[in-house]
């Protein structure tokens, strides 16, 4: 980060080598999204669909968190602070959507 | 190592007791903490999204059999297919992946705007928030259209068991499903919208104080990073928001 250069009145050349780079990831993967829920059947490979759309969903967050967001070149202990915090929403997930599992059973199928 | 980062962080990124812990400027470093909560807010949304979407039935016959009825969760892509100028045509989720890629514009844009302010280049600042700011407004118009298209859904509309017939969606009931899944789509992309209009909001601020010189003055662009942080995560939910609401 050459983030206090002294101004001396003349512009400094762009850095903008990574951005495009991860502007081009964030457009691939969003682009093989749309190949993937047009492609595959429905029919038989849902849970596969559903467990690929997952993984590039977190994929894309990587890359916005890391390097538009500038995380990946923060200090450790900053780092840490935000993405251990996010462990409970990784237990709210599987606490909420077994129980909702079994509310459906409750209303639906009993 | 207190003494080593004084010598050579800059003055203004240091906080009042004369240290700077995790090595950002204080305002920056409660802008992650806010986003950690905007976080839990959103993931609660979308999870509750979760929860009563497996606690309805799903339709149970091959998905090109597949009919809007309010016994089971609708398939997204079969409500959301809908594009502007292109009446009667079906283009599942074409729309959506617009919006998509007009989020994903602006916030490279907008980190295009912090590597300006890093360079302290006053015009580029200015150039590359507007562009984020009309990426901005863009989404914006077409999330409106969006609901405007929700609320007065199709021609044929949906005909219960007793014979009257609904159409489009609001809070009590939808053509398109349970209840529950209108008021889940208002409350998510209602609350992401309200999220990124108050982006746009901060942006013009930013745009105007950098067009007055207010940041060439105060001799540092930080104030495009914090809010930059916020524009980006504003993208960030939306990615997920399309994931969960929009494609699976």
């Amino acid at each position: 980060m050459a983030q206090h250069t002294e101004h001396h009145g003349e512009k400094l050349p762009a850095q903008t080598k990574e951005i495009w780079k991860t502007f081009w990831i964030l457009l691939g993967i969003t682009a093989l999204e749309f190949v993937i829920a047009f492609v595959v059947d429905p029919d038989h490979y849902k849970w596969t669909k559903i467990g690929l759309f997952i993984i590039l969903t977190i994929v894309k967050a990587y890359y916005i968190v890391g390097i538009f967001m500038h995380l990946k070149h923060e200090v450790k202990s900053l780092i840490w602070s935000v993405v251990l915090p996010c462990i409970f929403v990784v237990w709210l997930i599987v606490a909420l959507i077994v129980e909702g599992g079994y509310i459906g059973f409750e209303r639906f199928l009993k | 190592m207190a003494s080593a980062n004084t010598s050579t962080t800059a003055e203004h990124l240091m906080w009042k007791g004369g240290i700077q812990p995790m090595k950002v400027g204080y305002g920056k470093l409660m802008m992650w903490f806010f986003l950690l909560s905007d976080t839990f807010t959103f993931s609660a949304l979308l999870i509750s999204y979760g929860l009563v979407r497996f606690s309805f039935p799903t339709f149970e016959g091959l998905r090109h059999n597949f009919e809007f009825s309010n016994a089971w969760w609708p398939i997204p892509e079969r409500v959301f297919e809908a594009v502007p100028f292109l009446h009667g045509v079906q283009a599942p989720l074409v729309f959506v992946g617009i919006m998509t890629f007009i989020l994903i514009m602006s916030s490279v844009t907008m980190v295009l705007a912090v590597e300006a302010g890093h360079r302290r280049d006053k015009a580029d600042v200015e150039k590359y928030m507007l562009w984020t700011i009309l990426g901005g407004f863009a989404f914006l118009g077409s999330q409106a259209w969006e609901w405007g298209h929700f609320i007065h859904g199709t021609e044929h509309g949906l005909t219960l068991a007793n014979g009257t017939k609904i159409f489009g969606a609001n809070l009590a009931q939808n053509e398109y499903g349970p209840a529950a899944f209108a008021d889940f789509f208002f409350f998510i992309t209602g609350f992401h919208g309200t999220h990124v209009l108050s982006g746009v909001v901060l942006n013009v601020l930013v745009f105007y104080n950098a067009a007055n010189g207010v940041y060439e003055k105060r001799g540092h662009y930080e104030m495009v990073e914090k809010v930059g942080l916020y524009w980006h995560f504003v993208d960030l939910v939306w990615v997920f928001v399309f994931t969960f609401f929009y494609l699976v």
